[in-house]
C-alpha cells in the first residue's frame, strides 16, 4: 500500500459520499455544496494522474464559476421544497435497477478486460505542463478551439436573450 | 502507482450515481447538477487514459468538455429561469405540454 | 379516263358520306330540313355514281384490284393497312348499299318531316341524316375492306349506327325508355356475335400470320390440311359473328325490337344492308367454308332452321313492322343456308333482290303508318288511342292510299316468290341448290317459303282489304311524292331484278365468278320452279280463304281457333325472349348484384377500411408512451443504453 493508494482510496470514498449527498439531499443548496466537494476531490485525482493544469482549471472553472452560477440561480428562484407527490410510482425503482445494471456491466467489463497489473505512471512534469498543452492545443486542435470560443459567445448571447423581459411586458 | 482499474471504476460509479440523480430527483436544478456529475466522471476517464497512453490529447479534450459544459450550464439555467418565472415552481413534472 | 384510274376513286365511297355528315353536323340545322336531307342524299348518290364507275372499270379488269390508302398498324411481324379491295363481290355490295341507300335517303326527307313533328322534336331532323350518312360510310368500309381488321372496323361501325338509330327517339317507347332498351339489346346481342368474330380473327392471325384477305385465302388450303381443327374453329366462330349481325338463331332477338327505330332505319339497316354483312362475310370467306364440310353443314342448318322458325313467328304477329322484321330474319336464313350449301351466287342474288323488295316493303309500311297517323289527326277530335302500327286497326286502305297499295302488292308478291318478279328467281335458285345437294334442307326451306307467302297474304288482306276497322283507317291519306317516288323506283327494281341472274343467262354468276371462283351454275329445273311457284300460290290462296272472306277481321284472329296453342306460341314469339331473360339475364344480374354487394362492398372495401382502423388502433396504443414527463423519456434512453451495453459486452 503506497501512499498514493491510500490517498486515492480516501478521496474515492469522499467523492462517492459527496455524490450520494448530492442525490439524496432535500435542500438544493446542500446539493450544490456536495457537488463542490466532489469537484475538489476529483481535482486532486487529476493531480495524481499527472494533469496539473486540468486540475487547477477544474477548480477555477467548475467549482469556481459553474457552481457559483448554480448557487446564484438557486437563490434567485428560491430553494422551495417541491411537493413530494410522485406522479409515476414505478419510475424511481426502475431507474435504480437500470442504473445498477449499467454499473454492474461496466464493472464486469472493467474487471474482465483490464488487468490489474497495468498501473498509472508517475506524473511527468514535462508531459502536461502548460507549454506542451498550449503547443498541442493551438497547433493540432486550433479549429475546435476557435469553435469553442464561438460556443461561448453563443451561450452568452443566448443566456441574455432567453431571460430578457420584453418591453411590452414591463409596460403592462 | 495505482492500478488503472481504480480510477476507471470510480468514474463508472460516479457516472451511475449521476444517472440515478438525473431520473430520481424532481428539482430541475438538482437534475442539472447530476448532469455535471456525469460530465465529471467522463473527464476522469479521459485523464486516466491520457495518463495510460502518455498522450496529452486526452487532457485537451477535457478542456473542451469543460468549455462546453460551461456554455450548456449557462444556457440551461437561463432557460430554467425563464420557464419557472411563469410557474413559480422548480418542479420538472409540471412541464407536460408535450403529452401525446 | 383510263379505266384503271377509275379504281382510285374508291376511297370516295367512304369519304363522300363522311363529308356529307360533317357539313350537316356543322351547318345542317341552320340551313334547314331540305338542305340537310338533300345534302345527305347527294352524298350517298355520288357514292352510288362512284360505285357505278367502279363497276364499269371492272368490266375491263375483272380480276379486281386493291387501292392502298395508308399503313395502319406495324408491330413486329404484324402489319395492317387501310386498303380498299375493288372486286366483283365488293362492287355488288357497294352498288346495293349506295343505290338502295340513296333511295331511302330521299324517302326519309319526306318521312322524317312528318315523323319529327309527330314525335314533337323538329330539331332532330338533321341528326337523323348525320347518322344515316355515318352508317353508309361504315358499311362502305365494311364491304370494301381488304383485310379482316378493317372489315371489323366497319362491322362495329354499323353496329354503332344501328344503336344510334334504333334509339333515335330515346325518350319514347315503353315506359319512356323502351327505345333505349331496344337499342341496348341490339348492341349487346351484336357484341356477343362480334366476340365470336374477334376470336376467329385472332385464330386467323395466329395461324396465318396475316389478316389480309388475299394472303389468308391463298394459304387456306395448306393450313386446313395441316390443322383441320383450327379451321373448324375459325369457321364456327365466324358463324357466331354472322348469327349476331345477320340475326340468325340464337342471336336474332334484337331485330324485332329494332323496329322501335324510325321506319327508314328499319328499311336501310335492318333489311337491306347491315344485316346482310354476315352473308357477305361468309361469301367472302367461302374458301374457308369450302375446306370444312362440317362447318358448311352447321351453317346451312342454322340458316334453314332460322328461316322456318322466324316464318312461324311472323304468322302470329299483329304489328305491321314486326311481321316484316321476322320476315327479314327468315329471308336472311335463306341466304345463310344458301352460302352454307356452297351456292354463294344464289345467296348473293337473293341478297340483292331482298334489298329491293324488303326495302320497298318497309318503306311502304312506313307510308301506311304515316297515312294512318294522318288519319288519326284528321277532324276536330284527334284520335290518340289507335296504334298506327297495329294491322288489326287498319283495313280497306287500298282505297285510301292506292299508290302505296300497288307498290306494297308488288313487294309482297316478290317476297312470296311469284314469277316473274325478282324474288321468284332468287329464291328458286336457293331451292334448286337445296334440291340438288341436300333434300332435307329443301323440305325445310320449302315449308318456310310456303309460310312466307301465307303471312304476306295475311298482311295484305288485313291492311288493304276489307273494311276500315277504325276511324283513323277511314281517314288515312296518301303520302307525298318525295315519299312515293322511291317506292316506285324500288317496285320497278323488284319487278325487273330477276334479270340479274336469269337462268340460262347467269349474268351475276359470271360476274361473281371472277372473285369467288368458277362455280357450277345451277341448271334450271322446271320441277323445282313449279313446286316453288305452287307453294307461293297456295300460301296466298289459303291466306285469302282464312282472312279474306270475312267482311271484317274479327277481334280474335281466325287462326287462333284453328291452331289453338300453336298459334299462341307463334303470337308470343315462342317465348324466346322470356327464355333468355330467365336463363341468361336474370342469373347474370343476380351474380352481378352479388359481386357488387358481397364481394366488392363486403370484402374488398372492408379490407381497406380494416387496414385504416388497424393503423389507427396501433397509433392510439403507441401514443400512450408519450406521457409528457421528461424523466420518463430519460428513463427510456437509459433502458436503451442498458440494452446496447448488454448486447456489446455479451456478444
Amino acid at each position: 500500500m503506497t501512499i498514493n493508494m491510500l490517498i486515492f482510496i480516501f478521496l474515492a470514498i469522499v467523492a462517492i459520499a459527496a455524490a450520494t449527498g448530492l442525490i439524496l439531499s432535500r435542500n438544493p443548496v446542500y446539493s450544490a455544496l456536495f457537488l463542490v466537494l466532489n469537484f475538489l476531490s476529483v481535482a486532486v485525482f487529476y493531480l495524481i494522474l499527472g494533469a496539473p493544469f486540468i486540475a487547477l482549471a477544474q477548480i477555477t472553472v467548475y467549482a469556481g464559476a459553474i457552481m457559483v452560477l448554480f448557487l446564484f440561480v438557486i437563490m434567485l428562484l428560491g430553494a422551495a421544497k417541491p411537493k413530494e407527490v410522485e406522479p409515476l410510482k414505478w419510475q424511481r425503482p426502475l431507474a435504480i435497477v437500470l442504473a445498477a445494471a449499467v454499473l454492474l456491466e461496466g464493472l464486469y467489463a472493467l474487471i474482465t478486460r483490464i488487468s490489474i497489473s497495468v498501473t498509472t505512471t508517475a506524473p511527468d512534469a514535462l508531459l502536461a505542463d502548460p507549454k506542451t498543452l498550449a503547443q498541442v492545443l493551438y497547433n493540432k486542435y486550433s479549429l475546435p478551439f476557435e469553435i469553442t470560443s464561438v460556443i461561448l459567445l453563443v451561450a452568452a448571447i443566448g443566456a441574455v436573450v432567453l431571460t430578457k423581459k420584453s418591453v411590452k411586458e414591463e409596460g403592462k | 502507482m495505482i492500478p488503472i482499474a481504480f480510477p476507471l471504476g470510480l468514474a463508472i460509479i460516479l457516472f451511475c450515481m449521476g444517472i440515478v440523480g438525473f431520473i430520481v430527483r424532481k428539482n430541475a436544478i438538482v437534475i442539472f447538477m447530476s448532469l455535471e456529475l456525469m460530465f465529471n466522471a467522463a473527464n476522469l476517464l479521459f485523464i486516466t487514459f491520457a495518463n495510460q497512453f502518455q498522450q496529452v490529447d486526452g487532457q485537451i479534450f477535457v478542456i473542451f468538455i469543460m468549455v462546453t459544459a460551461a456554455a450548456e450550464v449557462a444556457v440551461g439555467l437561463a432557460m430554467i429561469v425563464t420557464i419557472f418565472r411563469g410557474k413559480h415552481n422548480v418542479d420538472i413534472d409540471q412541464l407536460t405540454n408535450l403529452k401525446g | 379516263m383510263e379505266s384503271t384510274q377509275l379504281f382510285n376513286l374508291v376511297p370516295w365511297v367512304v369519304f363522300l358520306p363522311l363529308i356529307g355528315l360533317g357539313i350537316n353536323l356543322l351547318v345542317g340545322r341552320r340551313l334547314g330540313e331540305v338542305f340537310a336531307g338533300t345534302l345527305a342524299s347527294l352524298a350517298t348518290g355520288l357514292a352510288f355514281v362512284v360505285s357505278i364507275l367502279l363497276a364499269v372499270a371492272l368490266t375491263g379488269h375483272t380480276e379486281g384490284t386493291t387501292v392502298v390508302l395508308a399503313d395502319w398498324i406495324t408491330i413486329g411481324d404484324f402489319t395492317t393497312r387501310w386498303a380498299f379491295r375493288v372486286d366483283t363481290l365488293s362492287v355488288v355490295m357497294m352498288l346495293v348499299v349506295s343505290g338502295v341507300g340513296m333511295l331511302i335517303h330521299i324517302y326519309s326527307i319526306g318521312y322524317m318531316h312528318n315523323d319529327v313533328r309527330h314525335n314533337g322534336d323538329a330539331g332532330r331532323f338533321t341528326r337523323f341524316f348525320v347518322f344515316l350518312n355515318l352508317f353508309i360510310a361504315a358499311m362502305m368500309i365494311l364491304v370494301c375492306a381488304d383485310n379482316f381488321l378493317m372489315m371489323f372496323v366497319g362491322w362495329e361501325g354499323v353496329g354503332l349506327c344501328s344503336y344510334l338509330l334504333i334509339g333515335f327517339w330515346f325518350e319514347k317507347g315503353k315506359d319512356g325508355i323502351g327505345n333505349a332498351i331496344a337499342a341496348k339489346k341490339a348492341f349487346i346481342t351484336n357484341r356477343v356475335g362480334d366476340f365470336g368474330l374477334l376470336i376467329a380473327m385472332l385464330l386467323i392471325f395466329t395461324n396465318f400470320g396475316t389478316l389480309q384477305f388475299d394472303q389468308v385465302f391463298s394459304q387456306a388450303a395448306v393450313v386446313a390440311a395441316a390443322k383441320p381443327g383450327v379451321m373448324l374453329l375459325i369457321t364456327l366462330f365466324m358463324l357466331l359473328g354472322v348469327a349476331g349481325k345477320s340475326a340468325q338463331l340464337p342471336l336474332f332477338v334484337w331485330l324485332p325490337d329494332a323496329m322501335a327505330g324510325p321506319t327508314p332505319v328499319s328499311a336501310l339497316i335492318h333489311a337491306a344492308t347491315m344485316v346482310t354483312a354476315g352473308v357477305y362475310l361468309v361469301a367472302r370467306s367461302s374458301v374457308f367454308y369450302a375446306l370444312v364440310p362440317a362447318a358448311q353443314t352447321v351453317v346451312t342448318w342454322v340458316g334453314a332452321a332460322t328461316a322456318l322458325f322466324a316464318a312461324t313467328i311472323a304468322v302470329g304477329q299483329y304489328d305491321i313492322k314486326k311481321v316484316l322484321a321476322y320476315s327479314t330474319i327468315s329471308q336472311l336464313g335463306f341466304m345463310v343456308a344458301a352460302v352454307g350449301m356452297g351456292a354463294t351466287v344464289a345467296g348473293m342474288f337473293h341478297l340483292v333482290t331482298h334489298a329491293f323488295f324488303k326495302g320497298l316493303l318497309f318503306l311502304a309500311a312506313g307510308s301506311v303508318i304515316q297515312g294512318v297517323e294522318r288519319g288519326m289527326h284528321h277532324g276536330a277530335h284527334p284520335d290518340h288511342d289507335t296504334d298506327p302500327q297495329d294491322m288489326r286497326q287498319m283495313g280497306g286502305l287500298r282505297k285510301q292510299m292506292p299508290l302505296t297499295f300497288w307498290v306494297y302488292l308488288i313487294g309482297a308478291l316478290a317476297l312470296a316468290g311469284i314469277a316473274p318478279l325478282a324474288g321468284f328467281f332468287s329464291k328458286d335458285e336457293i331451292l334448286l341448290s337445296a334440291w340438288q345437294t341436300q333434300p332435307a334442307i329443301f323440305i325445310v326451306l320449302a315449308f318456310a317459303a310456303f309460310l312466307t307467302a301465307f303471312y304476306m297474304g295475311r298482311q295484305l288482306i288485313m291492311v288493304f282489304f276489307g273494311k276500315p276497322q277504325t276511324k283513323a283507317a277511314e281517314h288515312a291519306t296518301e303520302s307525298p311524292l318525295v315519299v312515293t317516288l322511291p317506292l316506285v323506283i324500288l317496285a320497278a327494281l323488284s319487278v325487273l331484278g330477276g334479270a340479274l341472274n336469269f337462268p340460262g343467262v347467269h349474268t351475276l354468276e359470271t360476274w361473281l365468278s371472277h372473285t369467288l371462283g368458277e362455280g357450277e351454275p345451277a341448271h334450271f329445273n322446271w320441277l323445282v320452279a313449279g313446286i316453288s311457284l305452287a307453294l307461293a300460290l297456295c300460301g296466298l290462296g289459303i291466306a285469302w280463304l282464312i282472312y279474306g272472306r270475312k267482311a271484317e277481321v274479327a277481334k280474335v284472329d281466325p287462326l287462333k281457333k284453328g291452331l289453338g296453342p300453336v298459334f299462341m306460341g307463334m303470337e308470343s314469339k315462342w317465348w324466346v325472349d322470356e327464355f333468355y331473360q330467365a336463363v341468361l339475364l336474370n342469373p347474370y344480374k343476380a351474380s352481378a348484384q352479388f359481386m357488387a354487394e358481397q364481394v366488392d362492398l363486403g370484402v374488398i372495401d372492408r379490407i381497406g377500411g380494416g387496414l385504416a382502423a388497424g393503423t389507427r388502433m396501433l397509433a392510439e396504443g403507441i401514443r400512450k408512451f408519450q406521457n409528457g414527463y421528461i424523466r420518463t423519456y430519460a428513463l427510456w434512453m437509459l433502458l436503451g443504453l442498458v440494452v446496447i451495453m448488454t448486447y456489446i459486452f455479451f456478444k
